[in-house]
């Protein structure tokens, strides 16, 4: 694969793609040249307008397909890998049994005054998100969800006296930077309430946090718009193995 | 003519008899209880409505005040108890002259001064009798929208064919709902169906007032019902048809939405017997006793139920966990009926959720779904369409529910839900809802009457497969009844949807109590005496 690249239709270098759209307009010849005015301005050159049908008397979809001459450079795409392996509930309730000996305890909330319980009900409930069951399902996984308008004190509170190996807090209302604020005050209570090395693994998710600022925020975890059960599971899975290693090597280094 | 399995009668008859003996325990359950919903719904039917105030409020709206029902019920349950039913107190202050109205009764509840008692001698039967004269108005005029259902109808007429074509609109804001959903009607949708924002399930309240900010859905609120009815009988009248509207009764205030539906004349409601205790964690016994009520409410209106069978297979296996569907279906039409719902009220759930990989999935497919068409004979059961096995791949995703539409007219199914190419990427664009409602009438004008030439051979690979799942769940529902308690036990311990729901655990349990020999409920009288 060379490091430049342009879409493929049918020809090396041909540079097709396709896609959809529609106009709040009605279906006429001058709705489908500012359909093949969009497709140019997005840098379709030519576009073909091969499609366009009323959808209501007010709306036009079309479909157009067309070149462009942009170049992919491939050596300058920069993503956010996973760095731990994703695992099927099965596979993370071997790896929770072998390596922590017991069920995994996770608590979940939505802090402050936010009630959107979507967030973590999609990660927790059984009901699950994307076709993927919740924690809930996860047979090593004992799931503790508050659910929603909990406060800071009851989370850390309650994290204690269930044992929490991680806490999730999902916050989807972003109104004044709310999300950012709620999730500092919860990191610093966490950090003020246990010693470093027994904090549980703090996750933090919603859809308009962005995945670099852990540090800024304190937590060791955000998950972004799209995150799946799995992607949660397999994370906690990975963290506190590597956590359990950690510890062992330190009890091996004291004996 | 509805297409027919050949099924072992005797397995049929064995199954119901197991599901009714199933259903005894949770239907005794809730004839010996009550819930702070079920009262609350009572006070609604009398008229009670608004909020307090007083209390909460985001930005000085209405949307986080607590509905005057919440503080009425409260205040009773805290003076008096709630095992006697709110009514005698409540209708006892009223005509010891205490306040004017339920209403100004309500709003020194929000003063603090409201003293409640429960009444006895001629005071017990004043009491009793205003609350009926007050709960029969409710229910008159859930009577009255029942008969003028039937009039648009006759009006109007009825869809064309069957499955009648159902479209889900949610944008969280009912302003932005109602043309959505006219358009949605104007292109081709039978019935309309307004998704809940979600955690609503779980508010132990019902909203109040028009609301514009649901997430992922829009508030089941009286009003929210009044507007969008308002604005289908318009579109009823443009087109010609008589446009359904369907919302939620479930979660912890499904008698109360139930209620509000039936004055607001909402034509359908989900209403399952166990998915707000499987997939929600709600209390079982909460979830068992506000449902009867809400069924005999819907029984009432003449409002179709449509379950939640479909939710099993969206987390567990859709071939080997077939029979549970069934059992379900079972157990939904048992309480259903012993609630005074009628067959033609049965909009039992099933869903097209094989994975496509799997060889001859679409004949497991048809197989299952003629199960419950064979069954069920005279229910308009509900087809729902993949989402599980549903990529970001639109084109596949278009391809699978052109299937998941053949299925449906050839089994002759009787509620279909529109499947969108989008599901899991984005909820459904403008674009999204035409090309899928393509897809739908291409189907239907195709081979909508294919059913009448569609008969699996007795002995082949279809049949065969309808009844080992038919087997299976009269093996399931044998299991069951080897609890103690039935069917509470079998939730408590996992045999559903494989989560262990204790008859002790879940949300809702400390609005639920036990009736005493003085309990009084004038709207179970009222729905007992003449419901169906």
């Amino acid at each position: 694969m060379s490091d430049i690249l342009r879409p493929y239709g049918d020809t090396t270098g041909d540079g097709m793609v396709q896609m959809s759209f529609t106009l709040p307009m009605p279906h006429t010849k001058v709705a489908e040249g500012a359909a093949q005015q969009l497709a140019n301005k997005m840098g379709m050159d030519p576009a073909m307008v091969v499609h366009a049908k009323a959808i209501s008397p007010e709306f036009t979809f079309f479909v157009v397909y067309g070149r462009v001459h942009h170049l992919v450079e491939v050596d300058k795409v920069r993503v956010v890998e996973r760095d731990y392996p994703l695992l099927s509930p099965k596979e993370a309730n071997l790896a929770i049994r072998k390596t922590l000996r017991r069920r995994m305890v996770v608590v979940g909330a939505c802090i402050g005054t936010d009630a959107h319980t979507v967030g973590i009900d999609a990660i927790l409930n059984i009901k699950g998100f994307a076709g993927e069951k919740g924690l809930e399902y996860y047979r090593e996984i004992r799931v503790v969800n508050l659910g929603a308008q909990v406060s800071v004190p009851q989370l850390v509170a309650r994290a204690q006296e269930e044992k929490a190996d991680a806490v999730l807090v999902s916050q989807v209302v972003s109104q004044r930077d709310a999300h950012l604020l709620n999730t500092r005050e919860m990191s610093a209570a966490f950090r003020e309430a246990y010693p470093s090395d027994k904090r549980p693994v703090l996750v933090i998710g919603g859809p308009r946090f962005d995945e670099k600022m852990t540090d800024e925020l304190g937590v060791d975890r955000i998950f972004a718009r799209g995150t799946t059960p799995a992607d949660v599971a397999s994370y906690l899975v990975h963290t506190l193995a590597v956590r359990r290693q950690a510890d062992r090597t330190k009890e091996a280094h004291a004996s | 003519m509805t297409p027919r399995l050949e099924l072992d009668p005797a397995l049929v008859a064995r199954a119901r008899e197991l599901a009714a003996r199933a259903g005894q325990p949770v239907v005794d359950l809730a004839r010996q209880h009550t819930t702070v919903s079920v009262e609350r719904a009572v006070l609604r039917l009398a008229g009670l409505t608004g909020t307090d105030p007083l209390t909460g409020g985001v930005d000085g709206g209405a949307e986080g005040t607590v509905p005057w029902v919440n503080r009425v019920v409260d205040a009773v349950r805290e003076q008096v108890g709630l095992e006697q039913g709110v009514a005698m107190p409540v209708w006892h202050a009223l005509t010891s002259g205490d306040a004017p109205s339920l209403q100004s009764l309500a709003e020194s509840v929000g003063a603090g001064t409201a003293r409640f008692e429960l009444p006895t001698g001629g005071d017990a039967d004043r009491a009793r009798e205003a609350a009926r004269a007050a709960v029969r108005e409710g229910i008159a005029r859930i009577d009255a929208n029942r008969r003028r259902r039937e009039e648009l109808v006759a009006l109007h007429g009825d869809p064309p064919r069957r499955p009648w074509i159902y479209l889900i609109v949610a944008t969280g804001d009912i302003y932005e709902d109602i043309p959505q959903a006219q358009a949605a009607a104007r292109a081709g949708a039978d019935v309309i169906a307004v998704i809940r924002s979600t955690g609503q399930s779980l508010l132990d309240f019902v909203p109040e007032g028009a609301t514009r900010t649901g997430y992922a859905g829009t508030y089941a609120t009286q009003e929210n019902f009044r507007l969008m009815r308002a604005a289908l009988d318009e579109t009823s009248a443009e087109l010609g048809r008589y446009v359904r509207l369907t919302n939620y009764a479930s979660g912890l205030c499904m008698p109360e939405i139930a209620v509000l539906a039936g004055l607001e004349r909402l034509d359908m409601m989900l209403n399952d017997a166990m998915y707000g205790i499987l997939f929600r964690d709600i209390n079982p016994q909460r979830t068992f006793v506000d449902q009867r009520f809400s069924r005999m409410v819907h029984a009432r209106a003449g409002i179709i139920i449509n379950t939640g069978e479909d939710n099993y297979l969206t987390t567990a296996d859709a071939v080997d966990e077939a029979h549970t569907v069934t059992v379900s279906q079972l157990l939904n039409e048992t309480l259903a009926k012993e609630a005074g719902l009628e067959d033609w009220q049965l909009g039992l759930g099933h869903a097209f959720e094989i994975q496509p990989e799997l060889p001859e999935s679409f004949r497991l497919e048809l197989a299952h779904a003629l199960l419950a068409r064979s069954l069920f004979p005279d229910a308009p059961l509900k087809w729902m369409p993949p989402t599980k096995h549903m990529t970001g791949d639109v084109f596949r995703g278009y391809l699978l529910d052109g299937f998941f539409n053949l299925a449906g007219a050839l089994t002759g199914q009787g509620i279909l839900l529109v499947g969108m190419m989008t599901e899991a990427v984005v909820t459904p664009w403008l674009s999204d809802r035409d090309l899928a409602l393509q897809n739908v009438r291409y189907v239907l004008n195709a081979a909508g009457g294919l059913h009448e030439d569609f008969h699996p051979a007795p002995d082949g690979f279809i049949a065969q497969r309808a009844n080992q799942v038919l087997a299976e769940s009269v093996d399931l529902l044998e299991k069951i009844l080897d609890h103690d308690k039935g069917l509470l036990d079998a939730i408590a311990d996992g045999t559903f949807g494989l989560m262990r729901r204790p008859a002790d655990g879940g949300r809702g349990l400390d609005g639920v109590a036990r009736k005493s020999t003085e309990y009084w409920n004038p709207a179970t009288e009222l729905l007992e005496v003449s419901g169906g």
